[in-house]
């Protein structure tokens, strides 16, 4: 029966209507039978009987009774709610806030967690990945497809219209300054099969995906602001990418991404002539597909099966072994959900301290409201109605508190995106929805009901007489117990906060003073892409490197500069196989270490310490014997006690520089030995799975893969003065003879040791912003509650005082109470506290277990600030005049 | 307060369950407005049943609602707009079992009395 108003107010008014009538035609025929006028009037009303009574009466039939009522109880809470400014506001402030920040987070995780993909239709979605058994898929992530694979895949799969992108780069050197990009190489069914049109212009055509093809590209929407002030006749115009000049055909909508990023330049895959394009052996091509209507995702799975059986038959030599995997497609966002979830859960116990408060708030009225609803029952008031009265005016300040929480959600869901350390997975889709609307205004309801919850249910019953009768001076048992329990609660809920936050204090303050095993000051790092024409010619790379080795040495302020290719607390790593004997397990099996090749001076730029034997030196070169260098926790897994200067290591895969063969003489050989660096950062490093670590120079990788080497090199640079300084000129200086050398992603190493305690240290500011609210509740909730119960007592005191109690006895008896009541708390705080910890350790890296200091600091602040709330009604409840206090009621 | 509450159960019950039948019958073989409507029971019953207003209205519209008759606003030729009820397909229906259900009742009863008498007699 949820008739709009406006059919309630037409019916209304037809049922007046047709009273009126009845009234007319009785008054008409009562004027026949001869009677004046006024006497016929008259009669019609006395037949008819009590007009209003029967209008009434039809109204309840409708079933509108509900909500006359509940609008009856709203003008009626309205009213009451004006009587209380200073209530009503600090009520709503504490549920604004609790209802805000809880919107905050939860918008948050809906955008991030919880939306499907960004592309139409998502559920039909899925993503196709390879396998084989000596895959490690702890290590290096899911596997992806061999182009050629993916080809065949394509071409004979009936329940998947399949996709392709390879992940890469490129330095784009007209229009504009010399860029490097974020390159995709894709089969041209990229779009067609997301179901997302391109903004401009065309996808590419099957004939373009081709070897020897004219060169096309498809633009990123916000790179094509950038180079093209977002003009529609970029389209045909040309870009020279890789110093090749190629046709722009297409620009992809605003904000459409690709695993996560915008890529800024899209090309043909087929164009691609490298040879990892052109064999089954490396797998670049990660892989989407959108099931054919009628297919299920266990057809395709099936027929996939069959077609990497097919193959494993037909190449033997590079597919045995390899099938493919067909799974839903998950936004990936990383490892942000269990902070996610740790936040909601920590923002939602300030809601329920922000309830608790209003709720203690509402019970005061409440009581003091008795004799005004013992006073509505003896007039005919039902209980049930009086509950539902009690109940409307708690969902009514929940629902004002949940707009004005809403209302401060707006505000501050950019600010809290934007402050997320690095940036936040899916921040794009992180916004106000109807999911939102719907979750905040169910938890203002459900706030609303769980503080209204008790002082409705002291709706008084039987004892009417007794409240009317004698004052209301004295506050019942129950009540004085649901009050403390209101503020043990608090209390509880607030001790678990603050000890949360100075465990991730403590934590911090731990992490950062861990030595990371290297000089972070005064270090740059930065990717650098050489001038592609350089990159196409093998026999110039070498030269190249050294060039801008000489070049940036000769800057000023540049003490020693290295080439790196993974750079410690970056992004980004290079996990490889090693043993210590011939014969190799599969490589499933064998332990991983952490290479970086690099050149001679990094120790030196680094400032990482020599254990023992040597660093490389410019004699270790293509043709000189392969050495490495190793770390200590790689000697101490893989030698133990024993001294592993001179020994071998065996390095399996097919890719890498290191192994050629699996004769003796194809073993690299430990020259030194260095110190462990935390290349996970500090909190993370002791925890990895992967922390061995060995160097290998860059002079000995081998000229066929010094391209794909060279694709990946930073420049480490050590200076003596600002890093930041130094950019410019390191710029200017190492532009190349083309002018199309770019650096990219600049970092000092003090910002990227930073970056990786970044997100504890927005966790302990996030949480340390909470403890901080539920302490101040808390305090206003004892304050609020101890005022209340004390001010209720102000004859009692009178009359101790008037037989011989002094000042400070009273103050004692209030004191004695509340610190009853604190204490009752902060146990209940403490054991939840221990659960919470448990919790906070499983979901941050680097936690310590929380101990005894943390609890006893953080208590005592608690106890500190609860007795300083006590204290002023204690105070005044012992300046209390007896006199006046006997004439009191 | 309890037994108030029960008192006004009963008097509706029984008002109730008749009220009904006398409508649904007297709107049988036209449609009528209120006051048409009450002043048709009180001349097919000989001025002997009285229809009390207060009730008479509340018993429409919950015939209407339960869909047993329907309302329409007519003109009338003496001023006011008139709503006129008529029996719907289902009233017809549910006038059918009243009825019998009535008659069943007045079997009973009438039953129940002739037995008191031959008793009394005996």
């Amino acid at each position: 029966m949820t008739l709009p108003l406006w059919g309630r107010k037409r019916r209304n008014e037809d049922l007046e209507e047709e009273i009126q009538a009845h009234l007319t035609l009785a008054e008409r025929e009562e004027l026949e039978s001869g009677r004046s006028k006024k006497e016929a009037r008259a009669a019609a009303r006395r037949e008819f009987g009590n007009v209003g009574l029967a209008e009434e009466t039809t109204r309840d039939i409708w079933g509108w009774r509900w909500l006359a009522d509940f609008v009856q109880d709203a003008g009626y809470a309205f009213r009451t709610m004006g009587r209380q400014p200073g209530f009503v506001a600090v009520a709503l402030l504490t549920l604004a806030l609790g209802i805000g920040a809880t919107t905050v987070m939860f918008t948050v995780i809906n955008g991030v967690l919880l939306k499907p993909l960004p592309y139409p239709e998502p559920d039909r979605l899925v993503m196709v990945h390879g396998h084989s058994d000596t895959w490690n898929t702890a290590a290096y992530g899911e596997q992806n497809l061999a182009y050629l694979d993916f080809l065949d895949c394509q071409r004979e799969g009936r329940t998947l219209e399949m996709a392709g992108s390879v992940y890469t780069g490129g330095t784009v050197s007209k229009p504009g300054d010399p860029e490097y990009v974020d390159l995709r190489e894709i089969s041209p069914e990229l779009f067609s099969v997301l179901k997302v049109p391109l903004l401009h212009g065309r996808a590419f055509l099957r004939e373009e995906s081709q070897p020897g093809a004219a060169p096309v590209v498809i633009l990123g929407y916000s790179f094509w602001q950038r180079h093209f002030a977002g003009n529609p006749r970029a389209i045909g115009q040309s870009l020279v990418l890789d110093t090749k000049s190629h046709t722009i055909v297409g620009i992809a909508p605003a904000r459409f991404q690709l695993y996560g990023a915008e890529p800024d330049v899209f090309t043909p895959a087929g164009q691609d002539t490298a040879a990892y394009m052109r064999s089954r052996g490396p797998h670049p091509v990660g892989t989407v597909a959108r099931l054919r209507p009628g297919a299920t995702l266990a057809e395709a799975q099936a027929e996939l099966a069959l077609i990497a059986r097919h193959l494993s038959e037909q190449y033997a030599d590079t597919n045995a072994g390899r099938t493919f995997k067909v799974q839903e497609w998950h936004p990936d966002v990383g490892d942000v959900q269990p902070t996610l979830w740790l936040l909601l859960a920590a923002v939602s116990l300030v809601l329920l301290i922000a309830c608790v408060n209003v709720a203690s708030l509402l019970l005061a009225r409440a009581i003091s409201r008795e004799r005004e609803l013992a006073m509505r029952v003896a007039l005919g008031a039902g209980r049930g109605r009086l509950v539902r009265q009690c109940l409307t005016e708690s969902a009514l300040l929940g629902l004002c508190g949940g707009v004005l929480g809403i209302l401060l959600a707006n505000l501050g869901i950019r600010p809290f995106v934007q402050f997320w350390p690095g940036s936040l997975p899916r921040a794009e889709e992180v916004q106000l929805d109807w999911h939102v609307l719907l979750f905040a205004l169910a938890a203002s309801l459900l706030s609303g009901l769980l503080f209204g919850l008790a002082p409705a249910l002291r709706a008084p019953t039987v004892n009417v007489e007794q409240i009317l009768r004698g004052g209301a001076r004295t506050i019942a048992g129950s009540a004085r117990r649901l009050h403390s329990g209101f503020v043990i609660s608090e209390i509880a809920l607030a001790v678990v906060l603050l000890v949360a936050a100075g465990m991730l204090g403590r934590t911090l303050l731990r992490l950062s003073s861990l030595d990371p095993g290297m000089n972070v000051r005064n270090v740059l790092v930065t990717r650098m892409a050489l001038s592609p024409a350089t990159l196409a010619d093998k026999g110039r790379i070498r030269a190249a490197w050294q060039d801008v080795l000489d070049r940036a040495r000769q800057v000023p302020g540049v003490e020693s500069v290295v080439t790196v290719d993974t750079v410690p607390m970056r992004e980004g790593n290079n996990q490889i196989g090693y043993w210590t004997s011939p014969d190799v397990p599969p490589a499933n099996k064998t332990p991983l270490a952490l290479a970086n090749s690099v050149s001679p001076d990094y120790l030196k730029v680094m400032g990482i310490p020599l254990r023992e034997g040597r660093f490389f030196d410019d004699h270790d070169r293509v043709g000189s014997e392969l050495v490495v260098v190793i770390d200590e926790v790689l000697a101490q897994q893989a030698f133990g006690g024993e001294d592993p200067i001179g020994k071998r290591l065996w390095i399996p895969g097919r890719d890498s520089p290191l192994s050629v063969g699996k004769n003796e003489a194809d073993a690299v050989r430990i020259v030194g030995v260095v110190g462990h660096v935390r290349q996970w950062g500090p909190a993370s490093d002791d925890q990895a799975q992967v922390r061995a670590q060995f160097y290998y120079p860059f002079a000995q990788v081998p000229d066929d893969l010094l391209r794909r080497w060279s694709e990946l090199m930073s420049l480490a640079v050590r200076t003596r003065i600002p890093p930041i300084n130094a950019v410019g000129p390191l710029r200017r200086e190492l532009r190349g003879a083309t002018g199309d050398q770019v650096l990219y992603e600049i970092h000092t190493m003090e910002q990227l040791a930073r970056g990786t305690l970044a997100r504890q240290r927005f966790l302990l500011l996030l949480f340390g912003v909470f403890a901080g609210l539920a302490l101040l509740l808390a305090c206003i909730g004892i304050y609020g509650v101890l005022a209340y119960l004390t001010g209720r007592r102000v004859p009692e005191m009178g009359i101790r005082m008037t037989l011989g109690a002094s000042a400070r006895d009273v103050m004692r008896l209030v004191l004695r109470e509340s610190i009853g009541t604190i204490f009752a708390g902060v146990g209940a705080g403490i054991l939840a506290a221990l659960a919470a910890g448990r919790l906070l350790k499983h979901s941050v890296e680097g936690m310590q277990p929380a101990e005894p200091l943390t609890f006893a600091i953080m208590i005592a602040v608690l106890v500190a600030a609860a007795l300083l709330a006590s204290f002023v009604p204690a105070r005044r409840a012992s300046r209390v005049d007896p006199l006046v206090a006997l004439k009191y009621e | 307060m309890a037994t108030q509450k029960d008192r006004y159960q009963n008097r509706t019950e029984i008002l109730q369950g008749t009220l009904d039948l006398l409508i649904l019958q007297t709107l049988q073989w036209a449609p009528r407005h209120g006051y048409a409507l009450s002043k048709a029971i009180r001349t097919n019953s000989g001025e002997i049943l009285k229809v009390d207003t207060g009730s008479l209205y509340p018993a429409l519209h919950r015939l209407e609602r339960k869909g047993w008759i329907a309302a329409e606003w007519r003109k009338s030729e003496v001023g006011p707009r008139l709503r006129v009820y008529r029996l719907t397909k289902s009233g017809l229906r549910q006038l059918q079992s009243e009825r019998s259900r009535w008659q069943r009742l007045m079997e009973a009863i009438g039953g129940v009395l002739k037995a008191g008498k031959k008793e009394s007699e005996a």
